[in-house]
């Protein structure tokens, strides 16, 4: 925006955003989001999923400054179904913000114009059969 | 709650057949915050949601500001959210809606009363360079009228908003210029008419401006005139990783493919 249009912040009135408050959570609103719509959003939270993860497995491998009880300790808690399932749904983030990243960044780059849809739901079936497999995997002894 | 008069004492051109219930966005300036009213309107089986708006600012509520002019999606003048989506207020149609239907103004763009924006500063996004209005190629043989030097016409963008009020990006921040004003720097580049497109791509080569969109597309799916502003911003950042413009497919058009509904 021009320098016009910043002067212009001081006098407006209120502006609408989408979604429940104000930015940043305007980004959003589920009412009539196309796939597209639903594609950013899942990315940005499967992002901030994996950011969050980021952290936590920094804290969990923390755990070994307390020795090979602590650490053991985590273990028995790590291969419950429950855990399993967790890291299930960390493979779901990173497929999928890997995949759609691959995605925007073709057709994001002009490389690949016009595709976005049909690159989308390559991406969809490629992640849900490496989901599958990795569930397979990971649940196997459960 | 504003109940609806009894059918039969309704006039108006279509046939009313039933009535609807409006949740409709008000604001004024100097109201603490905003809030919603409701009211009962007949409505025919051809009413669009700008007949509606009109029955109530007519019956009902005279202060109810609302924006309009053509009626047949030429002005852009009545963009709306309608249940959460972005549509000219003239071509959404009431049967294609809920039992309750909430009107509210776009999103993004500052709100002067109700459903009214302040478009300036949708405008100040646009690149200076960028030419409202250009000579018609249609009309070359035509004579205008006396006081005419002669016929101009829009671009394909109407300027009514809905891109910018889809997208949601800008949503997070005021200082990405937007779809409009990207999809408009891009036409440039593709049909220059005498532009300098090396300037018009430096004011596009910037982190707000081309890079920062996030391809959700929402903005080509709002836009109801077949501007398709994401491919023309996915086509301007294709010239840019390339390094400089280039002779490229033009983006497909309204004109190719007829206008959206």
């Amino acid at each position: 925006m021009n320098r016009d249009g910043r002067d212009l912040r001081a006098e407006r009135g209120p502006v609408l955003r989408k979604g429940v408050g104000v930015s940043p959570s305007g980004w959003f609103d589920p009412r009539g989001r196309t796939i597209g719509g639903w594609a950013f959003a899942v990315n940005r939270i499967t992002g901030l999923g994996l950011v969050f993860y980021l952290y936590l497995h920094l804290a969990v491998l923390s755990l070994l400054l307390g020795g090979a009880d602590a650490w053991n300790d985590f273990l028995r808690i790590a291969t419950t179904t429950v855990f399993l399932l967790l890291d299930v749904l960390l493979v779901f983030g990173l497929l999928y913000h890997g995949l759609n990243g691959v995605r925007v960044a073709l057709i994001g780059t002009g490389l690949v114009p016009g595709r976005e849809r049909a690159l989308f739901w390559a991406g969809t079936v490629i992640g849900t059969i490496a989901l599958i497999a990795a569930g397979l995997h990971i649940l196997g002894d459960a | 709650m504003h109940t609806a008069e009894p059918i039969e004492k309704v006039e108006g051109p279509s046939k009313v057949t039933e009535i609807r219930r409006f949740r409709v966005f008000r604001y004024k300036r100097g109201d603490a915050e905003s809030h919603y009213d409701e009211f009962d309107v007949p409505v025919g089986p051809r009413a669009s949601v700008l007949d509606a708006l009109r029955w109530i600012e007519v019956h009902r509520d005279p202060t109810l500001a609302i924006r309009h002019s053509c009626f047949h999606a030429s002005c852009g003048t009545c963009g709306l959210r309608v249940n959460g989506r972005e549509g000219l207020g003239c071509v959404t149609f009431v049967r294609d809606l809920g039992t309750t239907i909430t009107v509210e103004p776009e999103a993004n763009i500052p709100i002067l009363a109700d459903l009214v924006l302040d478009m300036r500063e949708f405008y100040a996004r646009f690149p200076e360079q960028h030419p409202v209005m250009r000579a018609s190629e249609f009309l070359p043989r035509a004579v205008p009228p006396d006081g005419m030097d002669g016929y101009e016409r829009f671009e394909d963008c109407i300027e009514c908003g809905l891109c910018l009020s889809a997208c949601p990006i800008a949503a997070t921040t005021d200082e990405y210029v937007g779809p409009a004003a990207l999809a408009a720097a891009q036409r440039l580049v593709e049909e220059p008419r005498g532009a300098d497109t090396v300037d018009i791509l430096r004011w596009a080569d910037q982190p707000d401006a081309v890079w920062r969109c996030h391809a959700a597309f929402e903005c080509t799916e709002a836009c109801p005139a077949g501007v398709y502003p994401a491919e023309r911003i996915m086509d301007m950042r294709g010239v840019l990783v390339e390094g400089g413009p280039r002779r490229r497919a033009p983006v497909r058009t309204a004109a190719h493919e007829g206008a959206r509904p």
